[in-house]
């Protein structure tokens, strides 16, 4: 097969010629009609047997093959008059409005002349990609009255979309018909045409009017038999029938003489049609339609748009050895592992070439079948035939006739690697590639850690999953796109992929001081997390022996570790006490253990840069990095599990005194805007800089009630429990914030639309139920009541319109910056950084002389900088 | 006319026609001809200033905010 090979060294675009479309064509078409009453072909119809098969087992008339091996073949039509065609409308505006009309010489003085050709000359060789500029520059000077060759008089030309031209003259306009457009273009000289930006051994203008129509093979346009046996064709059929009927008619109508009106007129829908056919959305003329009112899909419609020929089915083929269902999670698979439903394992293959290491399995996998998990479907022998494993013959024979050399196609399983994937694949850890474990059930299976990358979540997200079937594409995956591979993004400078939610929650309840565990929990704990090795001296000897958390974690990190950080619980004190921080948020590790501080968000969370997750992979490796998350991270699943973690709602019940002094706050808050909107009607109110008298009330009013919100949370933050499920996510960034709970708790606040106040419904107010102009807070969308005090219909009413904006704006950001990826992604693909750190183009053009100003990858840096100062000086000072 | 110098311009980089001589050395660095550079037009304001020809190849020196000094290279091209 693979003989010979050749590369492409460039591609030239021209027109078809004339002759061209005629040596090409195997057959005139004449007939509009396809089929005969026995539904037989008709010859020189559309359907001609010459244009190629479309049924299976007849032979092709021209070539002799059969339908895989027949290409098709072009017929053609030859047009009674000539026709524009509308593609190339406007290019034929340009020449005719720069040539005479005469003699076809570019209307530019003699001088001029001289002085363009010369410089095209130039041009071609030095930079032959300018030539256009020339080309703009020529059309763009052609003012001549006159005809410097010939003397004539010239006449503005006039172009009406999409195929109609005018010539203007003193008496009036006069249409030039395409026969006429069409002689003048055959009169300007090569040289001229060259000046004018064509090549004219490729592209005489005359050839942009159509005297010959080609006819694309029957296979473009394969005609469908319904079950009725009813015969429908295909719209190109359509269309191209029209053009032949009208051809037709147009010629009977010249060969008898008939009046110059009626010709003129068929010629002119002749036009229309040969235009709808290239494009049936031209504008300025009416889509071509089927008889059942649907616009016609021509060659311009195959081709265009999301649906058309390029990004359906060039850029987006469908592929085999794929999968695609529910994900689910799974906190006991492995970061780098995918569960694979035992049913999707059982169709998706490897073709394993049978050597003698392998021989014995590969049997023993053939008699399985395709039916029994670790089985094969295939069988590939050396000369290519497929042996199908599905129909139970003797598949024991046939293993036994297994042989060396012979291919198997058998059954993942687990460990084979797999790439896996979750829509909309935006950045590069969108496929990454998992190992394999067979599991039942019907969802792939991931570990929760790989959720950030993926964005993915469990409320019926699907992915899917591709088996890569060469060694050398296998090879590629491991060792590039692995998983944890991928810890490390480009984004942040950072890990990706890390803790999130219960993980966090659990390594903070954990690592806390107040943690002491008994030899039974420590062992129970670390029995889960598949640790092996010795069991630490108890922190606590004395009762009773006690382990802490920060012990357990401590046996999960190499021990020649060190880090320091601050966790997310951090106060962030104006003075920090550092070891004795009151919070214990001072996170020390030394030599392997963990000193002080607990384990949280900014400490081992995803997307966390200069956390331990990112120091551990930055120092030892992603095995290592890999291996904590594995095990370590099981550890404080495991934890809460067996400890609890739950919120209910009277969790978040306040008491009275608390209450009251939301309630004095907000009051006080009201008083003040009243108090601002009295001094606005007195006319005594400040203008803000740059603001309207009514923008400086509005912002004022918002501040006020702003910070009233403000302070009601923290007052409802003061009576939280320290123990509080909901509080503890937040301090420790496991999920939701501080605000969400003053929210539930204290007072929901202002509604915003746009960032303003809500002004819209009714004239001069909002709803029915305040005054006109009243502009305090409660008419314009002050929600005073907490979620948990439950909201009154108003402030109901208000939360939702603010909420529908936030959805809508979110429909609204997400297409378009969709549109501006895809822009960035077709514009930037091709560019890649060579080995001398410059960025080029695929032809060697320079794009940037140092690939990001610094050389820096940002995947290898350290949040963006090439070194870490810091932690150098650390590492040589803390030795 | 007084002619207002852009390079005095806070926002405008420095730039130079390199010799042929510098040139030459460019190419050779990158392996490229100097068509495969960027290119600016010789109508580009800062080429009217340095009096560029087409042919040309000027160095700019830009302020970077992550490399303090970053050099790159354009090829002018007429128009």
């Amino acid at each position: 097969m693979s003989s010979l090979t050749k590369s492409i060294k460039s591609i030239k675009f021209g027109l078809l010629s004339p002759e061209e479309i005629r040596k090409m064509s195997v057959v005139n078409i004449v007939t509009a009609d396809t089929y005969d009453e026995d539904g037989l072909p008709i010859d020189g119809g559309l359907m001609d047997r010459r244009l190629g098969v479309i049924d299976p087992g007849q032979k092709c008339q021209t070539c002799g093959n059969r339908v895989g091996q027949c290409p098709g073949h072009f017929g053609h039509i030859e047009l009674a008059r000539p026709v524009i065609h509308s593609g190339f409308a406007k290019n034929i505006f340009l020449i005719l409005k720069s040539t005479c009309w005469n003699c076809g010489r570019i209307l530019l003085t003699k001088e001029d002349y001289e002085k363009y050709s010369r410089l095209m000359k130039k041009y071609k060789e030095r930079w032959p990609h300018l030539c256009y500029k020339i080309t703009d520059k020529i059309i763009k000077k052609t003012k001549l009255q006159e005809c410097p060759y010939c003397g004539r008089k010239q006449y503005k030309i006039k172009f009406e979309k999409p195929t109609t031209y005018y010539e203007e003259h003193p008496e009036g306009n006069i249409k030039l018909t395409p026969s006429e457009v069409r002689t003048r273009l055959e009169k300007i000289p090569d040289q001229d045409v060259e000046l004018l930006g064509l090549d004219p051994n490729v592209a005489r203008p005359e050839w942009m009017v159509l005297t010959v129509l080609p006819v694309p093979p029957s296979s473009v346009r394969p005609s469908i038999t319904l079950e009725s046996g009813v015969r429908s064709e295909d719209d190109l059929t359509h269309k191209l029938v029209d053009i032949i009927r009208i051809n037709e008619r147009l010629k009977e109508n010249i060969d008898a003489g008939a009046p110059q009106l009626i010709i003129e007129d068929l010629w002119e829908l002749l036009q229309y049609h040969v235009t709808t056919y290239f494009d049936n959305e031209t504008s300025g003329i009416p889509p071509a339609r089927h008889r059942s009112g649907r616009p016609l899909r021509t060659i311009a419609q195959r081709l265009k748009g999301k649906e058309g020929r390029f990004r359906s089915n060039l850029s987006g083929k469908r592929v085999d050895f794929s999968a695609r269902t529910v994900i689910s999670p799974d906190p006991y698979l492995s970061i780098n592992e995918v569960g694979v439903p035992l049913d999707v394992a059982k169709i998706l293959t490897i073709p394993e070439r049978v050597t003698k290491l392998n021989i014995q399995e590969m049997k023993k996998l053939i008699e399985n079948g395709p039916d029994i998990h670790p089985g094969a479907n295939y069988i590939i022998r050396p000369d290519g035939r497929r042996i199908d494993l599905r129909f139970p013959k003797d598949r024991k024979a046939i293993a036994e006739s297994l042989d060396i050399g012979y291919i198997v196609e058998r059954h993942i399983r687990d460990g084979d690697i797999v790439l896996f994937n979750r829509q909309p694949s935006l950045h590069r850890m969108s496929i990454m590639a998992h190992k394999v474990r067979v599991l039942p059930y019907k969802t792939f299976r991931l570990n929760l850690c790989v959720c950030p990358p993926y964005n993915a979540d469990f409320d019926g997200d699907e992915m899917n999953l591709h088996v890569p079937q060469s060694e050398e594409a296998r090879a590629e995956a491991l060792i590039l796109m692995l998983v944890q591979e991928q810890i490390l993004s480009p984004r942040y400078g950072g890990p990706i992929i890390g803790a999130i939610q219960d993980y966090i929650s659990g390594a903070y309840l954990l690592t806390r001081k107040d943690t002491l565990l008994t030899r039974e929990e420590v062992s129970q704990l670390l029995i889960n997390s598949n640790y092996e090795g010795e069991l630490p001296p108890p922190a606590i000897k004395e009762p009773e022996e006690r382990w802490t958390g920060k012990q357990l974690v401590s046996l999960f990190l190499p021990k020649d570790f060190n880090f320091v950080g601050r966790a997310n619980v951090c106060n962030k004190c104006d003075y920090c006490k550092k070891e004795d921080c009151p919070y214990d948020a001072y996170v020390i590790i030394r030599n392997g253990l963990l000193i002080s501080g607990v384990l949280d968000k900014k400490i081992i969370g995803a997307g966390q840069p200069e956390s331990v997750l990112h120091r551990l992979v930055k120092d030892y490796g992603t095995d290592v990095a890999k291996e904590f998350m594995d095990k370590a991270f099981r550890l404080f699943l495991t934890f809460i599990d067996g400890k609890g973690f739950t919120i209910g709602i009277d969790e978040e019940e306040l008491p009275r005194e608390a209450k009251d002094r939301i309630r004095v706050i907000i009051e006080e808050a009201e008083q003040k805007t009243m108090k601002l909107i009295q001094i606005y009607n007195d006319g005594l109110l400040e203008r803000l800089p740059g603001r309207t008298l009514e923008e400086t009330l509005e912002t004022k009013i918002m501040q006020v009630l702003e910070e009233a919100r403000e302070k009601a949370g923290e007052i409802a933050s003061q009576y939280l429990s320290e123990k509080n499920s909901a509080l503890i996510m937040a301090r420790t960034g496991a999920r939701g914030s501080l605000m969400n709970l003053a929210h539930i708790m204290a007072c929901v606040g202002q509604q915003s639309i746009r960032g303003e106040r809500i002004h819209r419904g009714y004239y001069n107010r909002s709803l029915p139920h305040f005054k006109p102009g009243d502009l305090g807070a409660k008419a314009h969308g002050f929600v005073y009541s907490s979620y948990k005090d439950r909201l009154n219909p108003i402030e109901f009413f208000f939360h939702s319109m603010g909420g529908r904006e936030g959805l809508v704006d979110t429909a609204v950001r997400t297409s378009q910056s969709g549109y501006m990826q895809r822009r960035l992604i077709n514009a930037l693909q091709d560019l890649r950084a060579e080995y001398d750190g410059t960025v080029r183009t695929t032809n060697g053009l320079v794009v940037q002389f140092k690939y990001g100003e610094d050389g820096v990858d940002p995947a290898k840096s350290d949040h963006g900088k090439a070194v870490n100062i810091d932690k150098i000086i650390e590492k040589m000072m803390g030795a | 006319m007084s002619k207002f110098d852009i390079f005095k311009h806070e926002l405008v980089p420095k730039a130079v026609v390199l010799s042929k001589e510098e040139v030459e050395e460019l190419r050779r660095l990158y392996g490229i001809r100097k068509e495969q550079l960027p290119w600016i037009r010789r109508s580009d304001p800062m080429c009217r200033a340095l009096g560029a020809k087409p042919g040309d190849v000027i160095k700019i020196i830009r302020k970077s905010p992550v490399a303090g000094e970053a050099i790159a290279y354009r090829y002018v091209v007429p128009w």
